[in-house]
């Protein structure tokens, strides 16, 4: 499978890839890890003409702690995210998860930038991102702005960001101290997208959660902020009635596939477990 | 379009060539620098035969540009015996524990266990096993490869502490 012919660039700044892609528009795409979009060039499901590779841009790489903000710049990979003990500390949910993807080779190139720009509601780093609130900071021709990742998908491989922006850094307010969180996810072999996961995040305490925020991978055309499910949560001892309302509140806004992983009704029922199981997980880690 | 001026290390040594930026870096090391050692088992970025050592990370090779490695270090299974032909410790451990048996799968496993082995000098079989699930064998039901990984592991360590 050869990819279609592009021209290559490899600018030494975002200013300079920003300039290429305004100069390219349309015919230009950004190039991170690859492991998203090579494969999708070799189906020739992607013909880009221009191909912008970031590695040289420096600014992008790296994980820093600015205020009460974690910054994880887009070109830090999946390998960095699990090795890094910033996040061990203040965010472990994202170690987590990062074990969970595909395997140790695509981990050493698949970015997080990359990983949550992609669009493909396969990817487990957007819903763990609406989950923590994140937002994703975007440079473009018109300057720099902040979009949340709970407003940045819109459709399969449709996002809010421009075609000639680039997405330098996800910015995550840092989950309060003793939060539990857990990212459970269903998937049939090593290198397998979710059948369905779950990211959970929550605070306890005197035995009530204070607060809990929940979001699905794969089981709709976006990743999903399930936004009730957590409110079902909130005020509640995480009783078996108060788990039961958040797993169906959740499930009520799965509209998945069906596909190679099963049926629909069958992907809903896994995501309901994995809400299940990540709030079990995630009130044990709590303190 | 036309072709890039492609300049790398291979093995140790400064290599170049011309080719096209899109040209998969698995077919510039097979065809261009005759490198028949990392093999193309699915071209779909699953299977790890294709895997080759960059700047320091296990890479599938059928999932790079050239163009991305321009400038890179790259370390194939050509590159992993003694100049003289000594075969490094997982070489042999490998021979030695039939960690192989048709051999496509090898030269992937084994430029991934070395990198695993940099990492992780000492790993037990179940972080083994999940060092190398980027890598599929469709032969020896993955044993005989881990006691291999293991094997080479206590051999290096072993000689390392001599060496101290
Ligand atoms: C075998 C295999 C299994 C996988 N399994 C999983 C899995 O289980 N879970 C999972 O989440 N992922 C999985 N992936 C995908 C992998 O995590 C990708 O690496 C990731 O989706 C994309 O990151 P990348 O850096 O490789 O991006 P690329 O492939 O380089 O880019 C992907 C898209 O994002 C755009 N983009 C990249 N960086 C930026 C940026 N900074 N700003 C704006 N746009 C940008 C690109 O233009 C492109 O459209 C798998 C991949 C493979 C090959
Ligand atoms: S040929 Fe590259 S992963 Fe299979
Ligand atoms: S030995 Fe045949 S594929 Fe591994």
């Amino acid at each position: 499978m050869i990819p279609g012919s592009f021209e290559y660039h490899r600018p030494g700044s975002v200013a300079e890839a920003v300039a290429l892609l305004s100069r390219h528009s349309d015919d230009a795409r950004l190039l991170a890890g690859g492991h998203s979009l090579i494969p999708m060039m070799k189906l020739r499901m992607a013909q880009p003409e221009h191909i912008v590779d970031l590695q040289d841009i420096s600014t992008l790489h790296g994980i820093a702690q600015d205020g009460d903000t974690i910054v994880i710049g887009a070109l830090t990979t999946q390998n960095d995210v699990i090795g890094s003990n910033v996040l061990a500390e203040t965010c472990p949910i994202l170690r987590e998860a990062a074990l969970l993807i595909a395997d140790p080779q695509v981990r050493y190139c698949g970015t997080v930038g990359g990983n949550v720009a992609n669009g493909d509601p396969g990817n487990d780093m957007p819903a763990i991102m609406q989950a923590l609130n994140a937002s994703y900071r975007a440079e473009g021709p018109n300057g720099v702005r902040n979009i949340a990742a709970r407003d940045f998908y819109e459709a399969s491989f449709f996002t809010a960001l421009g075609e000639d922006e680039v997405l330098t850094q996800v910015r995550i307010p840092t989950p309060a101290a003793g939060h539990g969180a857990a990212y459970v996810k269903q998937k049939r072999k090593v290198g397998d997208y979710a059948t369905a996961a779950a990211a959970v995040i929550l605070s306890v305490s005197g035995g009530n959660c204070t607060a809990a925020s929940i979001a699905l991978t794969n089981v709709g055309d976006t990743p999903l902020y399930a936004e009730a499910a957590g409110q079902a949560l909130v005020g509640t001892n995480l009783d078996a009635a108060a788990v039961d309302a958040a797993v169906q509140a959740a499930q009520a806004i799965t509209q998945p596939v069906s596909d190679g992983r099963g049926p629909a009704e069958f992907r809903t029922h896994v995501a309901g477990i994995a809400v299940r199981r990540a709030i079990a997980l995630a009130q044990e880690r709590a303190s | 379009m036309s072709n890039m001026h492609i300049k790398m290390t291979v093995n140790g040594k400064a290599v170049e060539g011309l080719a096209e930026p899109r040209t998969l870096l698995i077919h510039f090391l097979r065809e261009n620098l005759n490198l028949t050692g990392p093999h193309i088992g699915c071209d779909t970025s699953h299977c790890g035969a294709c895997t080759v050592d960059i700047n320091g990370k296990s890479v599938k090779s059928c999932t790079m540009f050239v163009a991305q490695a321009q400038g890179a270090d790259v370390t194939t299974i050509e590159g992993i015996a003694e100049a003289d032909g000594t075969l490094h410790a997982l070489q042999e451990a490998f021979r030695e524990h039939h960690g192989l048996q048709c051999g496509f799968c090898t030269p992937g496993m084994i430029t991934r266990a070395l990198r695993l082995l940099q990492e992780n000098p000492d790993p037990s079989e179940e972080e083994i096993r999940y060092g190398i699930s980027g890598n599929l064998c469709r032969c020896t039901g993955y044993q005989n490869i881990v006691t291999a990984i293991r094997a080479a592991a206590d051999q290096l360590n072993t000689a390392r502490e001599a060496a101290e």
